[in-house]
């Protein structure tokens, strides 16, 4: 039993491999080319090659039964490349029971985050590119194999969205409705991470650039003003990243369905799913704010397409919003935190 | 990382909590407002008999963890700690730079919870500019004393202190941090007069007034004009032990008010419930980050400003929304009839105003961060 807030020696290593990896194999072209669709198939295959997409499966099905605490230090460094790959989506996917035997070769897995609406489910992440989704389909959750249409629509994020089908393509049963829940907060988790590697790295890319840009014979950093706006993200930066680290590390000790505590008189918390939907919109917020001001401090720059700051931008939103409105995650947590209304929404 | 406290230390929390039970009743909190004075001296004697406060002193080689549980239980619980964790603070002083005399007398007074102590630091004309003050330390050759004249602003707890830990210049002409010197005298030194400050949030605190007050080289606190260097020490401490846990009493006290009110299904409420939930978590985190770099060895910089910040910006911010969400009622203050909570939504506004002022400004906590941990240029 320990407070730590340094990463593990495991933690410590798979940051530097995957740091490696996405500094050598994900500069900033290969996000810019793999738009508009947001897929590189080059980079998915270097995963690949390494094992990356099996590391989130059980053992019994072939995959690296990585703990979430690993996969988290593994999507900060994603995020923070802004990587064109639906890794998150595809560990979030495979993590469950039977959905790793379903797939061949460099297959891709994914989720869908709603419950199929006539037949269809609707935005799915990763759904443009991903060879079998699971979703929700009444009261059954099942996994539906069926080509992927390679094309999505014009979006905020550039990201692979595509509605898809439930009833087309090879369909599993792969049990209750019910059993998606893990899965889908253990993809907050990892979003949530991904998340906070965008709020860091448009930090360092905003802190970098005022301190080049001069106006008014200065240096644009040396403004207070300015100071104060970026002094305000690192704690918001370093919030997320402690809560998403928190709810992995409640998910690996077992702390999931009611063995956490939720204590509000106390204000306790060590219960996964709850503190899922906290890291959630936590890193959310952070990597709006972060990408929102440190664009700002571009002045006109930030706004052209030829910076970078747009690309985090964009994806910051369409990564956290793809799921629902923040405050309706805000309204599920709070019947988390003190039981569902008695009446009416929220 | 790992998210759970060693289990002597939950034992040490149980020890605390149960102290807090015991000496802290409605009427001994009813007594802090009624005073002013956010003081309950049974509570902080029996942390001194049970050798909890030498336990959580600050300083190199000490148990920051202890000292970060003793301020989180007060705080969750409401139990006055003002007081207290003053003393640790001078107390933590004494220990790394203070005079075996000094440990003797003053700390260990502080350390038994039976004396107190005031810090004589910002002055009517400026706080956060602390190397502007303008009280004079000017030593007597004659009768090997030092002669000190000036007032003091914010000296919490002076009325009840038995100490005052002050700050003095000692030269004119040392450079803006040289030419300082930190004494600590005992309050009933002749020369030293209080006048009460009443403040919005019931808190009484004091000028002091220092009319060539007499002191040996026995209340030098470290080296005569290397004053500087005592204030860095002590300012860290006080950073360390800068309050972030208000928004759980805060967000006990709405949630009884949507209860009893019946209001607890809105959704607008709900939502905003949570983000005070997430906000409590970021902020006892972001503060166990600071404790925990403490406890590695390393002196916390910005990680405390980061902590502080955050969490009293999000006092104010939620504070002001929930006395906002109550209405009416929840204008009605402690003790008033029809009150919501009690009164203490009303009371938690009020209490949050100094929150961003006190151990440094939201601002000089900025100008820390963007310096220190961004890298920028200094700024002013």
């Amino acid at each position: 039993m320990a407070l730590d807030f340094a990463l593990s020696e495991d933690q410590e290593a798979i940051a530097d491999a995957f740091g490696s990896f996405f500094n050598n194999e994900c500069a900033v072209d290969v996000v810019r080319d793999a738009e508009p669709l947001g897929h590189s198939r080059e980079l998915w295959r270097k995963l690949c090659e390494i094992e990356a997409p099996g590391m989130a499966a059980s053992e019994a099905e072939g995959g690296g039964a990585a703990s979430l605490s690993a996969q988290v230090v593994v999507a900060e460094g994603l995020g923070a490349a802004i990587a064109p790959v639906p890794l998150l989506e595809h560990w979030a996917a495979v993590g469950l029971p039977g959905v790793a035997g379903l797939l061949v070769d460099d297959q891709i897995a994914t989720v869908a985050l709603h419950p199929a609406h006539e037949d269809s489910w609707r935005l799915v992440p990763g759904g443009a590119v991903a060879d079998l989704v699971v979703g929700i389909d009444g009261d059954e959750l099942v996994a539906v194999s069926s080509p992927p249409p390679m094309v999505a629509p014009a979006n905020h994020a550039g990201a692979p969205l595509a509605n898809r089908s439930v009833r087309e393509g090879d369909r599993v049963v792969l049990g209750p409705a019910a059993m998606l829940d893990g899965a889908l907060d253990r993809w907050r988790t990892l979003t949530a991470s991904a998340l906070v590697g965008i709020a860091d790295r448009s930090l360092q890319i905003g802190v970098a650039y005022v301190l080049e840009r001069e106006q008014f014979g200065r240096l644009v950093g040396s403004f207070q003003s300015i100071q104060h706006g970026l002094a305000d993200l690192p704690a918001l930066v370093d919030g997320a990243r402690f809560l998403t680290h928190k709810a992995a590390w409640a998910h690996d000790a077992g702390l999931v369905d009611g063995a956490g505590v939720i204590d509000m008189d106390d204000g306790n918390i060590t219960e996964f799913a709850p503190l899922a939907a906290m890291a959630f919109v936590q890193a959310g917020d952070a990597a709006a704010e972060s990408t929102d001001r440190c664009l700002h401090y571009h002045g006109g720059y930030g706004f052209s397409l030829e910076y970078d700051i747009q690309l985090y931008f964009r994806r910051s939103r369409g990564w956290a919003n793809i799921l629902a409105d923040p405050g309706r995650e805000r309204l599920r947590l709070a019947g988390l935190l003190w039981g569902a209304p008695t009446e009416g929404v929220g | 990382m790992e998210f759970e406290l060693p289990a002597e230390h939950e034992v040490l929390r149980a020890e605390i909590r149960a102290l807090i039970d015991q000496y802290v009743d409605d009427e001994a909190i009813d007594e802090t407002h009624r005073s002013g004075t956010n003081h309950c001296a049974p509570l902080a004697v029996a942390l001194g008999k049970a050798g909890i406060l030498a336990k959580a002193m600050p300083g190199a080689g000490k148990d920051p963890l202890a000292m970060w549980l003793l301020s989180s239980e007060a705080e969750k619980t409401g139990a006055p700690f003002d007081s207290v964790g003053m003393s640790l603070v001078i107390a933590g002083v004494l220990d790394a730079v203070g005079t075996e005399h000094q440990k003797q007398t003053a700390q260990a007074g502080l350390l038994s919870g039976e004396e107190l102590v005031c810090f004589g630091l910002t002055e009517p004309q400026g706080g956060s500019d602390l190397p502007a003050i303008t009280t004079r330390a000017s030593y007597d050759e004659t009768t090997e004393e030092w002669v000190i004249s000036g007032a003091k602003m914010w000296t919490t707890m002076a009325h009840v202190a038995d100490w005052v830990f002050l700050l003095a210049r000692s030269e004119s002409e040392s450079g803006r941090h040289g030419g300082f010197t930190v004494f600590i005298l005992p309050m009933d030194t002749p020369g030293i007069t209080i006048d009460p400050i009443w403040t919005v949030s019931t808190e009484r605190s004091n000028a002091t007034f220092y009319d060539e007050v007499r002191v040996g080289a026995e209340a030098v606190v470290g080296e005569v004009n290397e004053g500087w260097n005592v204030m860095s020490l002590m300012l860290g401490f006080e950073r360390g032990m800068a309050s972030t846990g208000y928004l759980t009493p805060l967000l006990r006290r709405f949630h009884q008010w949507a209860v009893e009110s019946g209001e607890i299904d809105d959704p607008r409420h709900r939502e905003r419930m949570a983000q005070v939930a997430i906000d409590a978590q970021v902020s006892e985190l972001l503060t166990q980050r600071t404790v925990w770099t403490a406890a590695t060895g390393r002196a916390p910089g910005t990680e405390g400003s980061m902590a502080k910040v955050f969490a009293s910006e999000a006092y104010q911010r939620h504070a002001r929304w929930a006395q906002a969400a109550v209405g009416p009622e929840g204008l009605l203050g402690l003790g008033a009839e029809g009150a919501a909570a009690d009164g203490w939504i009303d009371y938690d506004v009020r209490h949050s105003i100094p929150m961003t002022l006190q151990g440094g400004t939201t601002e000089i906590n900025r100008n820390n961060i963007a310096e220190r941990h961004l890298g920028l240029p200094r700024s002013r």
